[in-house]
C-alpha cells in the first residue's frame, strides 16, 4: 500500500537563507507547503532587560545592535523618545544630519534587502552589485561616526560629531551616481523573467490582512496602503521635506522589491533636500551631565524605519535609570505574516517570503 | 601536428609488436593508456576549470577573484584539492552506508565513460561506436541515478528532497534534449559521432539548427545540474541538496563529476553544432579544444547572471515550451530535407 504523509522540515536557525537566526517549522507534503510555524529567539539578548541597568546615554550603543543593518534608525528612534521624556529641543543643524545619515540608513538596509533577495534566489552577481553600492554608504559612516556598521553616532541631543568635510562629495557624488544604481538594479534583477515569476503573485498579502496582523513598513505599503509614519506622524523635521510615497498593488513579493528600489530613490530625494537647505550651527543641544527625568513619566516614540514602525515606549522612575523600555520590532511583527503568505505555496517561495519581509533577527529577537 | 596524438599511437603499437608482443595485448595496453591520460586530462582539466570559473565569476561580479596562490591565484585549486583531501570523512550514522558511499564513485565513473565516444579530434575518438550519440545520452541519464542514490542514502530531508528533484528535472529535460539532437541525426544520417563531424565539413549543423542548437543548450545546463537550474543542489533552499552530508573527498567526488560532465556535455555541442575539429589553420584537436572552452563560458556565465528557476516553472516549462518546440523543430527539419531532395541540391 503506498501512502504519502505530510513531514516537518526546519527551515534554520542553520540554514543559508535564515537570515541570521530564524527558524521556520515547515509541514510540507512534498513540494507543497502546509503550513509555517515561526520560532523565534535564537538571537534573543535581553536587550530590554539591559536598558533598564544603564543610564539613558548608555543604551544609545545597544540601540545600534537591534537592526544592525540600518543602525543609524532604531538610534534616531531612541534619543527621539528620549528626548520627548525630557523636552529637549535639538539644533537645527543636528536635525539635518540626523535625517541625511538616517536616509543614507534606510538605503543601505534596502540595498541589503534587494542583495539577500537575489542572493536567496540564487543570483550570486546581484548581491554583490548590491553590496558594492552598500559599501560607498558605509564609507560614508565611517567619516561621520568612525564606524561603519554599528555607528552609534546619535547622542541624546545631538550627534556624536559635526559632518567631516570630506562627507559632502561623497555623498554628493553618491547621489549622482543614484539613478545609474537603480537601473543597473532594474537591469539585472527586475528585468530578469526568471526572478519576476519567482515573485509575482508569492506571498500575497492583502491589505486587510497585512493591517489586521499590524504589518508596517514597506510590507504594508506593498499592499496599496499609503501609510508612512515620516507622513502621517513626522518626527524630527520630515514635514519640511518633499517625498513620494512609493505603494504597490497586489501585496506580493515582487510589489514589496519594487517599493523598496523605489524608497531608495525617494530617500536620494530627502538627502539632497537636507544638504540643500542644511544651516550651520551646533550640531549639539545643552544637556544635563546626569538625566534624571521626573518619575511615572512615560513616552511612546515611534518612527518610520527601514522595516516599519519603530518604537519606542520608555518609563521612568526618577532615577537616572528607565524603569522600562519597549521596543516595538517591526521584524517581529512582520514577520508573523511568514505563515499566512507562505500557506500554499512551494518551498521556494518560503525562501521568496522571508527575503521579501526583510526581518532583522537582531531586532525581532531583541 | 594535425596527426601527432595518432602517430604516437600508431608508433607505441608498432614498438610494442616489434618487441614481441602481440597484437591483442599491445592493443589492451593502448586502451588502458588512453583512459589514463583520458583521466589525467579530466582531473588536469577541472583543476584549470575551478580556476577559470573563479575568475570568470569575479569578473561578472567586479571582483578580482583568487590571486594570491601562484601567478593569478592559479595554484589556488591545487591548495582547495589537498584540503578537501585531508577532510575528515564523515558517514552520517543513520545513513544507508552502502548506497552513502557507493553514489560518488558511480557518478565520477559515469562521467568518465561519457569519454569513450567524444572525438577529440579527427580519428580521435576511444571508440568509434557507430550508436555514439545513443550511448553518450544513455549514459547521461544514469547521473540522476547516482544524485538519487545519494540523496537516499543521506537519510536526511534536504538531501532526498534535492535528489527527488534531481529525479523529476531528468525525466522533463532528457526528452527536449534528445528531440533537439534528432534534428542533427536526421541531416546527418548517422549516429556516430564522426560521421556527423564529417557531415559539417560544408556547414556547421549551429546555422542548419538553430532552434535545435539553443534547446541542447537550455537542456543541457539543466541536465548538468547547473544554475539556473541546480535544483537538486540549490544552496539557498536547500542547504546543499544531494550533497548535503557528504565531506571531503566524498564530496570532491561530486564537484569532479560535475565538471567532468559539463566538459563531456561541451564537447558534444562543440560536435554535434559546431562542427567538431573543422576550421582553418590549427589542428582539429586545437580546435575541439577553443570550441569547447567558448561553450563552457557560455554555461558559466549564464550560471553567473540569472537566479534560481522554480521547480513547478522549470517543470511546466520543459513540457510546454521545449518539448512542443523541438518537436516541431524535427518537422520543420524532416520537411526541409525533402524539399532538399526534392530540388535536387
Amino acid at each position: 500500500m503506498i501512502k504519502t504523509e505530510p513531514y516537518t522540515i526546519n527551515i534554520g536557525p542553520q540554514h543559508p537563507s535564515a537570515h541570521g537566526g530564524l527558524r521556520a517549522e515547515t509541514i510540507m507534503d512534498g513540494e507543497d507547503v502546509l503550513d509555517v510555524i515561526v520560532h523565534l529567539g535564537y538571537v534573543h539578548r535581553s536587550v530590554e532587560k539591559i536598558a533598564e541597568s544603564r543610564t539613558y546615554a548608555q543604551f544609545v550603543p545597544y540601540t545600534s545592535r537591534l537592526d544592525y543593518l540600518a543602525s543609524h534608525l532604531p538610534t534616531l528612534g531612541y534619543v527621539q523618545a528620549v528626548e520627548k521624556l525630557l523636552g529637549i529641543t535639538v539644533p537645527e543643524r543636528a536635525e539635518y544630519i540626523r535625517v541625511i545619515v538616517a536616509e543614507l540608513s534606510r538605503i543601505a538596509s534596502h540595498l541589503i534587502f534587494a542583495g539577500s533577495l537575489a542572493i536567496d534566489l540564487g543570483a550570486t552577481t546581484g548581491m554583490i552589485y548590491c553590496y558594492r553600492d552598500r559599501e560607498r554608504i558605509l564609507d560614508m559612516f565611517e567619516m561621520s561616526s568612525g564606524q561603519r556598521l554599528i555607528a552609534s553616532y546619535m547622542r541624546i541631543g545631538g550627534v556624536s560629531h559635526d559632518l567631516p568635510d570630506s562627507f559632502y562629495p561623497a555623498v554628493e557624488s553618491f547621489l549622482k551616481d543614484l539613478p545609474a544604481m537603480v537601473s543597473e538594479y532594474h537591469g539585472l534583477l527586475s528585468g530578469n523573467e526568471i526572478l519576476q515569476a519567482r515573485c509575482q503573485g508569492v506571498g500575497v498579502l492583502s491589505a486587510d490582512e497585512a493591517i489586521a496582523y499590524g504589518v508596517t513598513g514597506p510590507n504594508l505599503r506593498a499592499c496599496g496602503v499609503a501609510y508612512d509614519i515620516r507622513r502621517e506622524d513626522p518626527y524630527g523635521i520630515y514635514d519640511r521635506f518633499e517625498f513620494d510615497i512609493p505603494v504597490g498593488g497586489s501585496g506580493d513579493s515582487w510589489d514589496r522589491y519594487i517599493v523598496r528600489i523605489k524608497e531608495i530613490e525617494q530617500s536620494g530625494r530627502i538627502i539632497a533636500q537636507a544638504l540643500r537647505d542644511m544651516p550651520t550651527g551646533d550640531y549639539q543641544a545643552k544637556v544635563p551631565r546626569i538625566i534624571k527625568p521626573q518619575a511615572g513619566r512615560e513616552v511612546y516614540h515611534r518612527i518610520e524605519s527601514s522595516k516599519g514602525e519603530l518604537g519606542y515606549h520608555i518609563v521612568s522612575n526618577g532615577t537616572d535609570k528607565p524603569h522600562r523600555v519597549h521596543v516595538r520590532a517591526p521584524s517581529f511583527v512582520n514577520l508573523m505574516a511568514l505563515p499566512l503568505v507562505s500557506r500554499g505555496g512551494k518551498l521556494q517561495d518560503i525562501i521568496t517570503n522571508i527575503a521579501t519581509l526583510d526581518p532583522v533577527l537582531g531586532e525581532s529577537d531583541r | 601536428m594535425e596527426t601527432i596524438f595518432i602517430n604516437i599511437e600508431e608508433f607505441l603499437t608498432s614498438w610494442m609488436v616489434g618487441m614481441g608482443l602481440a597484437q591483442p595485448w599491445a592493443d589492451l595496453i593502448i586502451t588502458i593508456l588512453q583512459w589514463t591520460i583520458i583521466v589525467l586530462i579530466i582531473t588536469v582539466n577541472t583543476i584549470v576549470l575551478v580556476w577559470m570559473e573563479r575568475k570568470v565569476s569575479g569578473f561578472i561580479q567586479e571582483r578580482i577573484g583568487p590571486n594570491r596562490l601562484g601567478p593569478f591565484g592559479a595554484f589556488q585549486t591545487i591548495a582547495d584539492t589537498l584540503k578537501l583531501l585531508t577532510k575528515e570523512d564523515i558517514v552520517p550514522a543513520r545513513a544507508d552506508k552502502l548506497i552513502f558511499k557507493t553514489a560518488p564513485m558511480f557518478f565520477i565513473i559515469v562521467s568518465v565513460m561519457l569519454y569513450a565516444v567524444l572525438p577529440l579530434g579527427n580519428n580521435m575518438a576511444v571508440v568509434d561506436l557507430n550508436v555514439g550519440l545513443f550511448y553518450f545520452i544513455s549514459l547521461a541519464s544514469l547521473s540522476t541515478i547516482c544524485l538519487l542514490m545519494a540523496g537516499w542514502g543521506s537519510n536526511n530531508k534536504w538531501s532526498l528532497l534535492g535528489a527527488m528533484r534531481s529525479v523529476a528535472q531528468m525525466i522533463s529535460y532528457e526528452i527536449p534534449l534528445v528531440f533537439s539532437l534528432l534534428g542533427v541525426v536526421m541531416i546527418a544520417g548517422s549516429l556516430n559521432l564522426t560521421d556527423i563531424v564529417t557531415a559539417q565539413n560544408r556547414v556547421w549543423f549551429i546555422i542548419l539548427q538553430p532552434v535545435a542548437f539553443i534547446i541542447y543548450f537550455i537542456a543541457a545546463t539543466a541536465e548538468l545540474n547547473r544554475g539556473p537550474f541546480d535544483m537538486p543542489e540549490a544552496e539557498q533552499e536547500l542547504t546543499a541538496g544531494a550533497y548535503t552530508e557528504y565531506t571531503g573527498m566524498r564530496w570532491a567526488l561530486f564537484f569532479l563529476a560535475e565538471y567532468t560532465n559539463l566538459v563531456a556535455v561541451s564537447v558534444l555541442a562543440a560536435t554535434l553544432f559546431l562542427g567538431g575539429g573543422h576550421g582553418p589553420w590549427l589542428p582539429s584537436w586545437l580546435w575541439i579544444i577553443i570550441k569547447t572552452y567558448l561553450i563552457m563560458l557560455v554555461f558559466m556565465w549564464t550560471k553567473w547572471t540569472f537566479p534560481r528557476i522554480r521547480m513547478d516553472h522549470l517543470l511546466s516549462f520543459s513540457w510546454k515550451v521545449l518539448i512542443p518546440v523541438s518537436l516541431a523543430n524535427i518537422l520543420v527539419t524532416g520537411a526541409g530535407i525533402e524539399l532538399f531532395r526534392w530540388m535536387g541540391w
